[in-house]
């Protein structure tokens, strides 16, 4: 058996497809038939010396997949059929995998150790496998450099893949003692130093307690710095992630250390090679994203105890800090701007020097101004681009009024050196240092126009012949438009964008028909910036934008006419067929805002259903997100006309609901669902047995994304809004499952702000379905239905207004919810709602609220009351 | 061990457009959530039904100018189409005759006090009443339109109400409109609120008039509704200060100083819901000290010497009062009707003969009563039973502010039996 397996391994990575098929059929049937024997020979073939590295390795990679998913519900599944296995059989394939680490393969044991983290996570929650750590460390003092290693790498991958609770603080401390000892500059083996340095990233997280302690945090930030000075590239480059990752961590503990920090960053930055280089650039953007958090959290008032302060490492480190990113700027490479992965030193200062002006603010621009004037005129095109990024930089964070003046002069420049650079780069940044302009520096919010009636004109000139340039300025170009016309996003009637309106939309479709528009994403940026034209626009050019409409519609139409695509050219299909409906979304929502425009609209109406319903037809499995959003915006404006639609869009809404990998386009979904019901009414009564069908299998489905989740229990109350009291057959399924969800996200003990937020979220979609349910069955005689759900309801707001974490918008739901109850029921609410236990407190927290919503909600949920209650 | 790939969305805006469009999409999606759950809370509780001809309102739009003519159409009252339901948000929208039909039947209309209510210290509420014209006050879109209580329009202006005047900036939902029970006192050309329907489009119909009062006072304040008039704000509103119905409120109520002219007094029970039509649930008063009008006047403002009356013509020729169930005061027989051109439905007035009001346990039992013609164009309504009661024994033996005081009691009992039988020991 076990010399079967060994050949099943080899041909299953055969050349000849048939080979390798035949034997991936052959594993895939011994791990069906007997599991347990199938596991145990795969340890036994990744333990066996004797065995050829590449079916040790293969047998390795199997039983790493037999363990861990990516996708939840799969993961859920391995776990459970890991922890169900025979112990024998278990410890059996733990001592083979322990065994393995010792191997002087590095294939193998390098394989081992992964697959030894993934047990790991499995058992050491459930408390077993108690002995693991202990014999790992039991290792490091073992002779072979690569048995050292091996276990040091397990070390690492252990704490990437378990939780930092169910290890005692005992062990944790002999892990990073040894750990630590593996990193020091004693260690003569340069592997086992580099198994040492990555394993310590991935500890980071479990050593809280020991960077608490002075001594030992002393002890382990020396080792690391010194790392960095290792002869050994990777060593280093490892070191600074660890840096990274610690001032990210522990940014609280860094003053000690930081001119120590600054001064070996300086040294990497300019001398060494760029991958470490890079890392140490991203140590300071690192600790500008903690203090632009800190900052934005607590607006510099720091009064609690609990919170974390502001250091201003960035501010004290300034003088010296943003000369070294200015110098990082010089080094740009030849065509990086063609290039979508680039990342080099020059765009990572470039990047840092502007986390340095959102931390600092004003501090940064006399230190930048000097570079800029020196540069900015040079013949060498480098530094004239160094110094445009550079000015582009800093615009976000410093303060209009610091900015505003220096703008007003640059913005003169920039406009010349945009027609008239003749380099590309300085171009391309040119164009996206005037989109920065008028991203932060243009708009209502601010005080002086940067823009006026005199230099508008020319801006737009200039902007629209650069979209005949090179496709990457070109993009460039749209992306200052789309910030131009966004800074005119609230400005009432008259725009004065009205003026060159026609010109810019010619253009903008004239770029998406560029040969080369497929480059540099030119084409979806000229699409963008079309759709935020068409948003910004007024009532002065609504017929202009109803004059897109055919000729969006005519694109759309004319990707429906290629018949056989390659898979690519399906892929470009698919791209444009998006950015085409997208644009149509945006047109439809923009005119079905205003009476008069969508009146006109209502012309195309069937068509473009028409035309949607033909790109939905297109594809087999799926539904086009964008073609479904733009579907909601029509239904949105069509109103009870809708319905014509229904029948033929049906199936593609059952599609869109049913795709549970495409989480978004089931989402999207939902979220038209909820369009069509407030469209239809109770016309939208027949396809409700589906959609409720589908619905109700998506919660209850552990596949599908939880994110779904929320908006889909809104949808119920939009279905039982429209419908009414016909809602009552779906009353059984609906309330038991909104009942569960309800006692789930009651309480929150425990965890972390990032479930906290999804609670809440849960939440509202309970009660919006709750809301919809209620006010839906008002004045309707079967509302003696709701009547055994309503107990239940209030004690739900009882709870969640105990626990005290629930977010604004929750709080308006739910008072909301208290006031359809009583709405709805009536007298029969009455004494309930009188013996709930914190319905007037929380009901008086919300009409003392600040937020106008909760107020106004609060204030409602009084009257129904006091009319419940005097009936 | 992944290198930090986080910064790689290099000289690219930090959002996607695609995500803008789902996340506006989201965002519409929400506020029409919200509108149909506040379309869904507000309105089907202030839903009133009315009388129409069945005209859609959209017809009615184009006879915009109708409603500037101050003339009422004479026969306005024969037309009984098919009950039509309209929310306040839709009558807002009628024009013409049916919007001063439709406003006709909304306001809450006091009976006359002709005998003093049990409890009045506990249960009720009293106030001076001002001098005016009683109108309904609506604020919607973005406008203001008073209404008398014929429907007839008084004035189309921009408030600081709810939803009351066209100001940029204020983000209202359609939805959030306000009715307020008024009375327009010309000298000081401000509108006294008397009682509060819906407030930012929250129905208050169905609330005890303690709520509401309550509510009144918190929320006109707030808005700065009670402010002086600027552009966005032509009139001025103003609460009228309510008294719980005991001596010292009644005291104050009836010769305490207010900014208006008096017309008689309100009272209100406080437990009462804003009932549309004749109510016993809120009674007005008045004597010569608090009212310049306590006996009727004719066309001319003069007292005529005898009492008058208008009644409504029924299909079977009886005479009879506005209240629900009706009043029969007397009829008219066939060959009169014939002669004179009579339909049912007309208003006709009455002066009340020697013979008087005759009464047999406290029911009416025979009128003396002679035809005058029909009544003024304008009215809308026949008198109601307590208004010809209270004309009668405001002439005979009047309801005197004495007897109010005497109800109240001095402990407050509210008992005008006990009080007679101390005064008698």
């Amino acid at each position: 058996m076990a010399m079967e397996v060994t050949q099943v391994l080899l041909n299953a990575q055969s050349v000849d497809s048939t080979v390798r098929k035949h034997a991936e059929e052959s594993l895939r049937q011994f791990q069906e038939q007997n599991l347990s024997v199938f596991l145990l020979s795969l340890s036994g073939e990744l333990a066996g010396e004797d065995k050829p590295v590449d079916s040790r390795k293969l047998a390795g990679l199997i039983l790493k997949n037999a363990l861990d998913a990516k996708e939840q519900h799969r993961k859920y599944e391995l776990v459970q059929r890991w922890l169900a296995l025979d112990m024998g059989v278990k410890t059996q394939i733990k001592a083979c995998l322990l065994q393995t680490l010792s191997s002087p393969v590095h294939d193998a044991h390098s394989t081992a150790s992964q697959v030894i983290a993934k047990v790991a996570a499995i058992e050491l929650p459930q408390k077993q496998w108690p002995e693991l750590i202990g014999s790992l460390l039991s290792n490091i003092h073992q002779v072979p450099a690569h048995v050292k290693q091996a276990t040091l790498e397990t070390l690492g991958y252990l704490c990437e893949e378990v939780s930092p609770d169910v290890v005692d603080q005992d062990q944790v401390n002999k892990i990073l003692t040894a750990v630590v000892q593996g990193m020091n500059a004693n260690e003569v083996n340069n592997d086992v130093r580099l198994a040492a340095t990555r394993a310590l990233y991935n500890a980071l997280g479990f050593s809280h307690a020991n960077f608490s302690n002075d001594m030992e945090r002393d002890y382990i930030m020396r080792v690391v710095c010194e790392a960095t000075l290792c002869p050994d590239v990777k060593i280093r480059q490892a070191a600074f992630e660890c840096l990274v990752s610690i001032a990210s961590t522990y940014y609280e503990k860094l003053a000690p250390y930081i001119q120590e920090i600054f001064n070996i960053t300086a040294k990497a930055v300019r001398e060494d090679e760029e991958p470490v280089a890079l890392q140490a650039i991203e140590l300071w953007s690192s600790i500008c994203d903690e203090e632009i958090d800190i900052l934005e959290e607590y607006g510099g008032d720091f009064t609690a105890d609990s919170d974390v302060p502001c250091y201003y490492f960035i501010k004290q480190a300034l003088p010296a800090l943003v000369p070294m990113l200015l110098e990082t700027l010089l080094k740009q490479e030849e065509d990086q701007d063609l290039d979508e992965g680039a990342w080099n030193l020059a765009m990572a200062g470039g990047t840092c020097l502007g986390l340095v002006a959102r931390t600092v603010g004003d501090d940064i621009v006399p230190l930048v101004m000097p570079f800029i004037e020196e540069n900015i005129t040079k013949p060498d095109w480098r530094q004239r681009e160094a110094a445009t990024y550079a000015f582009g930089s800093i615009l976000e964070g410093p303060s209009p009024d610091k900015l505003t003046s220096i703008v007003n002069v640059a913005l003169n420049f920039m406009l010349t050196a945009l027609t008239n650079d003749p380099n590309s780069h300085v171009k391309d940044t040119t164009a996206w240092t005037l989109g920065r302009i008028f991203e932060f520096l243009h708009g209502s919010t601010v005080e002086t126009p940067i823009i006026t009636p005199a230099n508008c004109q020319q801006i737009v000139t200039v902007l629209l012949q650069s979209m005949n340039d090179a496709p990457n300025v070109a993009e460039k170009a749209c992306g200052a438009l789309y910030f131009l016309v966004q800074g005119y996003e609230d400005i009432g009637s008259t725009s004065p964008i009205t003026p060159f309106f026609q010109e810019i939309v010619k253009s903008l479709l004239h770029v998406t028909d560029r040969e080369d528009a497929g480059e540099s994403r030119l084409r979806t940026a000229a699409y963008e910036t079309l759709n935020e034209v068409v948003r910004c626009s007024t009532d002065e050019t609504a017929s202009m934008v109803l004059q897109l409409v055919p000729i969006i519609m005519t694109k759309l139409h004319q990707t429906l006419e290629a018949e056989k695509l390659s898979s690519d050219g399906r892929e470009k299909q698919n791209e444009l067929q998006g950015l085409l409906c997208g644009c149509l979304q945006v047109i439809t929502q923009k005119l079905g805002a205003s009476e008069p425009a969508k009146y006109a609209f209502m012309q195309f109406a069937d068509q473009i259903m028409n035309l949607f319903l033909r790109v939905f037809a297109c594809r087999s499995a799926t539904v086009h997100e964008e073609a479904m959003l733009a579907i909601g915006a029509v239904a949105h404006a069509t109103g009870p006309d809708f319905a014509k639609y229904m029948p033929e869009l049906y199936k593609y809404l059952e599609m869109g609901l049913q795709n549970f990998e495409e989480y978004q386009v089931c989402a999207v979904t939902v979220g038209v669902v909820g369009d069509i019901c407030r469209a239809l009414d109770d016309k939208v009564l027949p396809y409700c047995d589906g959609i409720m069908t589908q619905l109700l299998k998506d919660l209850s489905s552990n596949q599908l994304h939880r994110s779904v989740k929320p908006p889909i229990f809104s949808c119920f109350g939009d279905i039982a809004l429209a419908i009414g009291e016909n809602f009552e057959k779906y009353l059984m399924y609906a309330m038991p499952m909104l009942q569960s969800a309800a006692e789930l996200s009651a309480h929150t003990s425990g965890a972390d702000d990032e479930m906290i937020e999804y609670t809440n979220l849960l939440r509202n979609g309970i009660l919006e379905a709750y809301s919809g349910i209620f006010q839906g069955f008002k004045n309707s005689p079967k509302t003696q239905l709701l009547i055994p759900y309503a107990p239940h309801i209030l004690q739900f707001l009882d709870s969640i207004y105990m626990e005290k974490d629930m977010d604004d918008v929750v709080m308006k739901t739910a008072i909301g919810v208290l006031g359809d109850l009583a709405d709805t029921l009536g007298s029969n609410a009455g004494s309930l709602i009188q013996q709930s236990l914190s319905c007037k407190d929380f009901l008086n927290e919300c009409l003392s609220s600040d937020d106008h919503l909760i107020k106004e909600s609060a204030e409602w949920a009084k009257m129904a009351i006091t009319r419940a209650i005097s009936v | 061990m992944a290198p930090h790939d986080l910064r790689r969305p290099f000289k690219r805006p930090a959002i996607s457009d695609q995500q803008r469009r789902r996340d506006l999409s989201l965002l519409r999606q929400k506020q029409n959530r919200l509108d149909a759950q506040r379309r869904a809370r507000c309105l089907a509780s202030s839903v009133l039904s009315f009388q129409s001809e069945p005209k859609s309102p959209s017809q009615e739009q184009s006879h915009f100018e109708l409603e500037l003519e101050l003339e009422i159409e004479p026969d306005a009252e024969e037309h009984q189409g098919p009950a039509t339901t309209y929310d306040v948000r839709q009558a807002s929208k009628l024009r013409g005759t049916e919007a001063r039909r439709w406003f006709a039947k909304q306001l809450m209309l006091p009976e006359w006090m002709i005998d003093v209510p049990p409890n009045l210290n506990t249960d009720w509420y009293v106030f001076a009443r001002p001098a005016g014209k009683r109108c309904f006050v609506v604020s919607s879109n973005g406008t203001t339109v008073s209404r008398l209580r014929n429907g007839i329009l008084l004035h189309r202006f921009p408030s600081a109400l709810p939803n009351g005047a066209r100001i940029n900036n204020v983000s209202r939902s359609g939805q959030s409109y306000c009715i307020l029970d008024c009375i327009f006192h010309e000298p000081d050309q401000t509108y006294y609120v008397i009682d509060m329907v819906c407030w930012a489009g929250f129905s208050l119909y169905e609330c005890t008039a303690e709520f509401r009062f309550f509510w009144l006072n918190s929320k006109l304040v707030e808005v700065g509704a009670c402010d002086t008039p600027s552009t966005f704000h032509k009139y001025r509103f103003a609460t009228v200060p309510v008294y719980n119905c005991d001596q010292e409120g009644l005291q104050t109520a009836y010769i305490g100083p207010v900014p208006y002219v008096k017309d008689g007094l309100l009272f209100y029970n406080k437990h009462a819901h804003y009932q549309t039509g004749n109510t016993p649930l809120a009674l007005v008063w008045k004597d010569e000290n608090c009212s310049e009008y306590v006996i009727d006047t004719d066309s001319k403002g003069q007292v005529p010497n005898q009492q008058q009356l208008v009644l409504e013509l029924q299909d079977d020729g009886r005479l009879a009062t506005s209240d629900d169930p009706s009043v029969i005061f007397g009829w008219l027989n066939e060959d009169f009707i014939q002669k004179t051109g009579l339909h049912a439905g007309n208003l006709l007035r009455f002066a009340v003969n020697d013979g008087g009001l005759s009464f047999v346990d406290g029911k009416l039992e025979k009128a003396d009563l002679q035809y005058l013609g029909q009544s003024n164009r304008a009215r809308a309504f026949a008198d109601s039973y307590s208004k010809v009661m209270f004309q009668y024994i405001v002439r005979h033996s009047p309801l005197k502010i004495e007897h109010l005081f005497a109800s109240i009691g001095p402990l407050g009992d509210g008992d005008i039996a006990s009080h007679d039988v101390e005064m008698a020991a």
